[in-house]
């Protein structure tokens, strides 16, 4: 994170707002956090485990791996690609392409889950051809990975195309010039160049696509044991008076943030200099 | 100065022919065409926004000129893709790959061929290590280029360049982020390196001195157009128009008149018109420091001095000669006699130039 800045003091104040802010972190984050594992384990360990034993609960667990499993690796791709686009090349519509990036972030996540309902469901545009088909893509995997997918996008993206602006294009001329082939090129300088940052972006898109809730239920259907997520699993757990699954689900995602923010320190601490993170937080 | 380039006829190793080239509606480069012969060391020169890099990375092939030619050794160079062409390139801020070590950028260009041509192991590192004693950098091959001044930067860049043995090196502002007193000890050694390694170099610069210091041609460029191509001294005895002379050195200017054979400085002054010189109302070029003091009356320019300082051997007089303001030098460790504040004095340009007065 960011270094303190050297010789300014505010005497009084700084003090004062320390308190204030970890006062303000303990009551919206720290308090919320410990009740979640408080809850999850009212009753014991045994019935916590027991808990996530449940088989709706372990499908729900084994869809979450694999969503993120397809959709990480595949952003991981179409960030690289269109990062790589952005700064290493110059062409017309560049500036189109940096705002459709960023438009995920900007729309709320139920309609990004509402378009591929629109484009695939029953109703939808190739609703009918689908179903000829027999190709199931809403209230099935596919339709939740591509949800995700769109919803997590600009992680990957956001994170390097910073970063690549900053380093220009004069290494990649370098190693032209000194005979390298283009795929050698970006197998050896642009991503080497880029690895933690690159990182730092599945990191942030993992965490994302495994929590994400408001985009995969509207794809989803929520038939359990099936198409419930591990967010959407916690939901309907919730709805039905099941407190201890309901928690000791959430706990299980709450850890999984609490490890990203283990790693995304790490990595923030190890390798500032190569993440645009460090600049832009 | 060097001596100048060996008189024999050489083979022009590179032929730039016609060379255009626009970034969207501003032309960078128009029309260049020159030649660079076998083993030269040619400076493109010329201020900021001349087409000077363009014109070197057009050579590089790391842009496409929209018309013109380049041929390198009676070859069509623009056929060739960059990785091709096997120039040597030292990038303006040295473009060391940051994640590899001095050996390993040395290394890469041996590295990447493919693997029938590829030196083995044991021949790369030799390689290396030998190029590593070229540039004086012997006990650092392990360091990152983050761990390294501007100056090593400059050698390793220099070093991953000679690596693949390039036809032609090509150079970008080599010394442009260097301080003054390694410039100066780079570029001695720099033209040695040149003269060792026998290869056609071309290398872009915006420092005069620079340029005329180190290189057996410089192709002046302005605006994306040649100016004038010659040897440092064919230039600074010749510069081929006002801009030239202005940029190769410090110059006083004032108007005149040329009619008949006789040249009329205002200041006062009248003489034979130099050699070539055009008819009509012209500009009068000279240097600060060829000019002599202690004129009689009416046979300088006649000059009042403003101050007068003395630098060392030098002596700086600031003066207004017919109500334009210039510095002159004198050479001697006191001022010329007569030479004070508030005095008038007459001084004789020994070399002025003359060129056609701009409409």
């Amino acid at each position: 994170m960011s270094r303190l800045a050297p010789g300014v003091r505010l005497p009084g104040v700084a003090p004062l707002l320390l308190v204030a802010s970890t006062v303000v972190m303990a009551v919206l984050v720290v308090l919320p956090l410990g009740v979640v594992f408080h809850d999850a384990f009212a009753k014991g360990v045994g019935q916590f485990v027991e808990a996530l034993k449940q088989p709706d609960a372990v499908a729900a667990v084994k869809l979450t791996l694999w969503v993120a499993a397809i959709s990480v690796p595949l952003n991981a791709l179409f960030g690289l690609a269109a990062a790589w686009a952005i700064t290493k090349f110059d062409f017309r519509g560049k500036t189109v392409l940096l705002t459709l990036i960023d438009l995920p972030f900007s729309i709320s996540p139920v309609v990004s889950g509402l378009v591929w309902v629109l484009l695939f469901g029953a109703q939808g545009w190739f609703g009918e051809w689908l179903i000829d088909h027999d190709v199931r893509i809403i209230f099935a995997l596919p339709g939740l990975v591509l949800a995700t997918i769109l919803v997590t996008f600009p992680f990957v993206a956001r994170e390097l195309i910073p970063l690549m602006q900053d380093q220009g294009v004069d290494e990649e001329a370098a190693a032209l010039t000194l005979g390298a082939s283009g795929f050698t090129t970006f197998w050896k300088i642009t991503l080497p160049n880029i690895r933690w940052a690159l990182l730092y972006g599945v990191l942030l898109c993992n965490a994302r696509a495994m929590g994400e809730f408001g985009a995969v239920s509207v794809v989803s259907g929520h038939i359990r044991g099936e198409t419930t997520t591990l967010p959407l699993h916690v939901e309907v757990l919730y709805n039905d008076y099941d407190f201890v699954g309901a928690f000791a689900a959430a706990s299980i995602l709450a850890s999984l943030g609490l490890v990203t923010l283990v790693l995304k320190t790490a990595l923030e601490w190890r390798h500032s200099g190569e993440l645009a993170a460090s600049r832009r937080h | 100065m060097q001596p100048a380039a060996d008189t024999k006829v050489t083979a022009n190793s590179l032929e730039i022919r016609g060379i255009s080239k626009a970034f969207g509606r501003f032309p960078a480069l128009k029309d260049v065409s020159l030649q660079a012969r076998d083993k030269e060391f040619l400076a493109l020169l010329g201020p900021s926004g001349s087409g000077k890099t363009t014109l070197l990375r057009v050579l590089a092939g790391l842009e496409q000129p929209d018309s013109g030619e380049v041929r390198f050794d009676d070859e069509d160079f623009l056929a060739l893709p960059v990785r091709a062409r096997r120039v040597g390139m030292v990038f303006q801020h040295y473009a060391l790959f940051r994640h590899m070590t001095v050996a390993q950028n040395i290394a890469f260009g041996l590295k990447v061929r493919p693997r029938s041509e590829r030196p083995a192991k044991s021949e790369i590192a030799d390689r290396v290590a030998d190029l590593l004693s070229l540039v004086q950098l012997e006990g650092l091959e392990k360091r990152f280029p983050s761990q390294l001044s501007g100056g090593q930067r400059q050698r390793v860049a220099l070093a991953r360049a000679l690596a693949i043995e390039p036809r032609m090196l090509l150079l970008d502002e080599p010394f442009g982020a260097l301080d003054a007193q390694v410039r100066r000890d780079l570029r001695r050694w720099l033209r040695e390196l040149h003269d060792r390694a026998g290869v056609t170099t071309v290398f872009v610069t915006h420092d005069q001195e620079e340029a005329l210091d180190l290189a057996d041609r410089v192709a002046i460029l302005r605006d994306g157009q040649l100016v004038q191509l010659g040897a440092p001294n064919e230039l600074y005895e010749a510069p081929a128009d006002p801009f030239v002379y202005d940029f190769l050195g410090a110059a006083c200017r004032l108007p005149g008149e040329v009619s008949g054979g006789r040249l009329k400085v205002a200041g006062g002054w009248e003489t034979r018109a130099p050699a070539g010189s055009p008819e009509g109302r012209v500009e009068v070029f000279f240097r600060p420091d060829e000019v002599s003091f202690a004129v009689p009356e009416g046979q300088g320019l006649a000059a009042e001095v403003r101050t007068a300082s003395i630098r060392g051997p030098k002596t700086r007089i600031e003066c207004v000669v017919s109500g334009v303001h210039m510095e002159l030098e004198a050479l001697g460790g006191a001022a010329p006699e007569g030479v004070a504040p508030g005095q008038t004095v007459h001084v004789r340009p020994t070399r002025p130039k003359v060129y056609a007065a701009e409409a």
